[in-house]
């Protein structure tokens, strides 16, 4: 409209991040549910859920588990980037966080179709015929960890978008409360990846 | 006032300093978990992915520095959670 229009902006960078916790909340217990519904299994079936564990790859999970950790320092660090008004800096940290991010799903593909290839994926005949607590497990491995791989995806395209407003200049080192609630959905995808790798890949 | 909020920028160094201990605590577990140590190895791994979680949300997730209201709120859901699961075990362990 007019030039003063940019003067009385309205703002509310404590409100926006609130609303962003508030959601985060949400999803830690959407997963909190989904993982008390592990443990219960785990508890009913052991010897199923110990042998069907052994066949998950500890290596893949914890190149991934190190990818997402490395991509989460460097979300973090475009934030303070931004603050020390070093925008090509805050650009190529976001970037490399998209990076890591395929470089996780390059990696959950790979695990995937690796099992798919041996006939493991829910509802597959040689799967029918084992117990029920490695179907159950299995079944949770593919909920658990492609619902984690989806909020992935999202991440992807939250830290693309706000990538694009900071090249416009529009997140700068005085707003940028858009970056930091993208940066707080990354360290969620992180914080539900901490607990998904050592329940399924390393307790056996 | 607003702008005070803002102004804390958290140093590259802190954020180095702590991705090399959630490596380590990483690499522990994983080296633990392999040890084989019956019935220690889910609380050991579940309690070192409790010390790399609760690094993320004080420093990645900057509930350090941010006002002490979103701590509590964190702390709350963290509450509830092990309070369902506390209750949901009574239940699967005594019935």
């Amino acid at each position: 409209m007019s030039n003063h229009a940019h003067i009385d902006e309205h703002r509310d960078d404590e409100g926006a991040k609130t609303g962003m916790w508030i959601f985060i909340f949400t999803e830690l217990i959407l997963f909190g549910g989904l993982f008390i519904v592990y443990s219960v299994y785990r508890y009913l079936n052991p010897a199923a859920f110990h042998l069907a564990a052994e066949e998950l790859d500890t290596f893949i999970g914890t190149a991934n588990t190190v990818i997402l950790l490395i991509s989460s320092m460097t979300i973090a660090m475009s934030i303070s980037a931004i603050q020390y008004q070093n925008k090509k800096l805050t650009l190529i940290l976001m970037g490399v966080t998209i990076l890591l991010a395929v470089a996780f799903m390059v990696n959950k593909y790979f695990e995937w179709s690796g099992k798919i290839s041996h006939g493991i994926y829910p509802g597959s005949p040689t799967l029918m015929e084992a117990s029920q607590g490695e179907i159950l497990f299995f079944g949770l491995y593919y909920a658990m960890t492609g619902l984690h791989a989806l909020h992935i995806i999202i991440g992807v395209a939250f830290i693309a978008y706000v990538m694009r407003l900071v090249v416009k200049d529009e997140v700068q080192h005085d707003n940028f409360t858009i970056l930091e609630n993208s940066g707080l959905y990354w360290h969620l995808v992180d914080l539900i990846w901490i607990f998904l790798f050592p329940l399924f890949y390393l307790i056996t | 006032m607003e702008k005070e909020q803002h102004t804390h920028i958290v140093k590259y160094k802190t954020y180095v300093f702590v991705l090399i201990a959630l490596l380590f605590m990483t690499f522990t577990s994983v080296a633990i978990t392999s040890l084989n140590l019956g019935p220690y190895t889910v609380s050991a791994a579940l309690l070192l992915a409790g010390c790399k979680s609760l690094l993320v949300l004080l420093i990645f997730m900057h509930l350090k520095f941010d006002k002490k209201f979103y701590a509590i709120m964190a702390a709350s859901v963290f509450l509830l959670l092990g309070c369902v699961i506390f209750i949901t075990f009574l239940d699967y362990l005594y019935r």
